[in-house]
């Protein structure tokens, strides 16, 4: 079993034997050819620069019945490719003069345009040079009478793995036998993340080493939200992600119950919500009926770029969300990433202990520059009423006042240049470091909600680092010490007449929900798979009982005792509902 | 036949990539006349997306366009529109 890692760029599991799909090198043959084999060679390039046309034409086609507009014009450059005039003069006068053949003429001179684009360094240009190889290769395989991948070597759902996928290479492929995508390079915002997406099949792109260490027909997990491919599985591994997909799947089969109210059957009504980071899943969150969005992860925009966003592109971004989850808010949690992961950045040192090093909070405080602009961008999405925000791993009163001082600084600015937003935006503050924990207290005086990022909450409390397998098992979200935090946080939030929600993995485990509805938790954001699940349990069972079992899971001594608790409870009251909801 | 040269400032925000030269293909291709982009010495064909992006032009970079045959005015005046406005 090996594990690999890249970035999560579509949400959800696969699990199915690997592709690979071969960036195989086209070997181009060169031969001298005669005078009168001149027109000849001619004719074989049009003829495959029109077939070629052929192809890109009706990959349009179907990319603008799937996807709309927006993809299929990825491919309007392909075309100009394939007509233009200097590259095919070129091309022309290769095979006229140094009495060539075809494929060598066209490959060279397809190489000489590259090299130029290459040198001009640029970002832009180094895209459109992946269009014109793309392109490019498409011609090559016609001249070569090379099959483009068809539709026998999918007769089973497949994992593709390649180094790279062109956005032709997606669009082209069978997507009913196609259960994921892994590519060594890419970022979340490359084309091929986007149509993933669009299409909704799970992706995890720039492994970097994926086509090295798999081999086609191995099995393989990848887990699109996480990132994680791991190759050949262990049976616990597989038996886990297989369980994890289930649940997934049968999220989408109850969405006939996510469009009602989460409501107990005594009548206690909580808010489920998703966490979303990618605009592309919005649609997902309403499908599965989240009441808004709980947690809205604005990382992506600083990723993997080279160039900051502006202010402008952010608010775009930000608006563009509001609009569109309304009557439902969108609380959008400020930068949650290190300083290292900043392309624009001098080199920052690697730290020892990320978790404990310059990021979220503590960076945006260091670098106002990006912070404000984010801020202002928020502010000014808030103009359409249903904005919030939150700060991630404040540890302290302190930072909790400076992130809120240079907020108001923002506002200052935007009412003197005439900007709208909303006055009373609502400022919430992420309880996720034991010390947040312990003085909520304090925070929640100056704070108009709490929300529970209980994935870092156990990790610092437990002095767990869940990704080193040696110690992963401690990392137990049972454990007394972190349910008591947890209580408190609710208790004290509520005594200081704010709301509290969580939006960690807790939040969407069903055992850890039905406790956390017991201490009072007033929304719950999650993955929006796993919206109808909580939904479903939520209106089966009372508040009163949670709250009954809530208090006894509290007194026991071990996470083990906790999950038995818990696993009891709910096999009690749901009775035959039981598997279907938890168990799966 | 006419040949016309004018010197401008080419104006979308990107400078002459991707999209903006497909366009300016596009718009070069529906006259009859030559089209062609000299920048720094070198002179492209403005009907070719591959020789205008090797051309590297960017935002606020100078640029003389060369229009020759018997719709040279019409093609000039519409290619020096679309280049000088923020088209992005």
């Amino acid at each position: 079993m090996i594990k690999l890692k890249g970035i999560g760029a579509s949400g959800g599991v696969g699990i199915a034997k690997a592709l690979l799909l071969g960036r195989e090198e086209l070997t181009i043959p060169k031969t001298k050819i005669l005078h009168e084999d001149i027109s000849r060679e001619i004719y074989r390039l049009e003829e495959a620069l029109i077939e070629t046309r052929k192809e890109i034409s009706l990959l349009q086609k179907k990319i603008l019945q799937d996807l709309g507009f927006d993809h299929a014009k990825i491919f309007e450059a392909h075309l100009l490719v394939l007509e233009d005039r200097v590259l095919i003069e070129d091309i022309i006068q290769q095979i006229k003069m140094k009495k060539v053949n075809v494929e060598h003429a066209f490959s060279q001179s397809i190489k000489k345009y590259v090299d130029t684009l290459l040198k001009l360094d640029d970002e832009y240009l180094r895209e459109r040079v992946i269009d014109i190889e793309d392109v490019s290769r498409r011609v090559l395989k016609k001249l070569l009478k090379k099959e483009n991948v068809s539709s026998h070597d999918f007769k089973e759902k497949v994992i593709i793995v390649a180094h790279d996928l062109s956005p032709s290479q997606t669009a082209s492929l069978p997507k009913e036998n196609i259960v994921g995508f892994v590519s060594d390079v890419g970022g979340r915002t490359s084309h091929t993340s986007i149509i993933a997406r669009s299409l909704g099949i799970p992706a995890v792109v720039g492994v970097e080493v994926a086509t090295q260490h798999i081999k086609s027909g191995e099995k393989i997990i990848i887990d699109g939200s996480d990132g994680s491919v791991i190759v050949s599985p262990n049976e616990k591994i597989l038996k886990d992600y297989q369980r994890k997909l289930l649940r997934i799947t049968k999220g989408s089969k109850t969405i006939h119950v996510s469009k009602l109210k989460a409501c107990t059957k005594d009548s206690r009504e909580v808010i489920v919500s998703a966490n979303v980071e990618l605009p592309e899943e919005l649609a997902l969150a309403h499908e599965f009926g989240a009441e808004g969005i709980g947690l809205y992860r604005t990382e992506y925009m600083f990723l993997g770029r080279q160039t900051l966003p502006l202010e402008e592109e952010q608010f775009r971004a930000y608006s563009n969300v509001a609009k569109k989850i309304k009557p439902y808010s969108v609380i959008i949690r400020t930068i949650d990433i290190g300083g290292d992961k900043f392309l624009s950045q001098p080199q920052v040192p690697t730290e020892m202990s990320p978790f404990l090093g310059w990021r979220a909070i503590r960076f945006c405080l260091a670098r106002p520059d990006i912070f404000k602009g984010q801020l202002r961008a928020i502010l000014r999405a808030s103009a359409e009423g249903n904005v919030k925000i939150m700060f991630p791993m404040i540890s302290g009163i302190e930072e909790l006042r400076e992130a809120k001082k240079v907020l108001e600084e923002c506002k200052k600015e935007l009412k003197k240049e005439g900007k709208a937003f909303d006055e009373k935006i609502s400022v919430g503050t992420m309880i996720e470091v034991p010390s947040a924990a312990l003085t909520a207290d304090v925070l929640a005086k100056e704070s108009d909600f709490f929300s529970i990022g209980t994935n870092d909450l156990i990790q610092y409390s437990l002095a767990i680092d869940r990704a080193n397998e040696k110690v992963a098992y401690l990392y137990e979200p049972g454990h007394p010490a972190v349910l008591k935090l947890i209580k408190s946080v609710i208790e004290i939030a509520h005594e200081n007449n704010i709301w509290v929600g969580m939006c960690g993995e807790m939040a969407g485990e069903p055992l850890f929900a039905f406790l956390s509805l017991g201490l009072e938790l007033d929304e719950f954001s999650m993955p929006p798979p796993y919206v109808p699940r909580i939904k479903e349990l939520i209106k089966h069972v009372t508040f009163e009982e949670a709250r009954v079992v809530a208090e006894r899971a509290l007194s026991l001594s071990t996470a083990k005792e906790v999950e038995q608790c818990l696993q009891e409870a709910l096999k009690s009251f749901l009775k035959d509902d039981f598997e279907r909801i938890v168990n799966i | 036949m006419e040949r016309i040269e004018e010197q401008i400032v080419v104006n979308s925000l990107h400078g002459l990539h991707a999209r903006p030269a497909a366009l300016l293909v596009q718009i070069a291709s529906k006259f009859d006349s030559r089209v062609l982009l000299e920048k720094d010495g070198e002179i492209v064909d403005g009907k070719s997306i591959i020789a205008i992006l090797s051309l590297g032009v960017n935002k606020g970079a100078g640029v003389k366009l060369i229009v020759e045959g018997i719709d040279a005015r019409q093609a000039l005046n519409e290619i020096k529109a679309f280049l000088t406005q923020n088209n992005d």
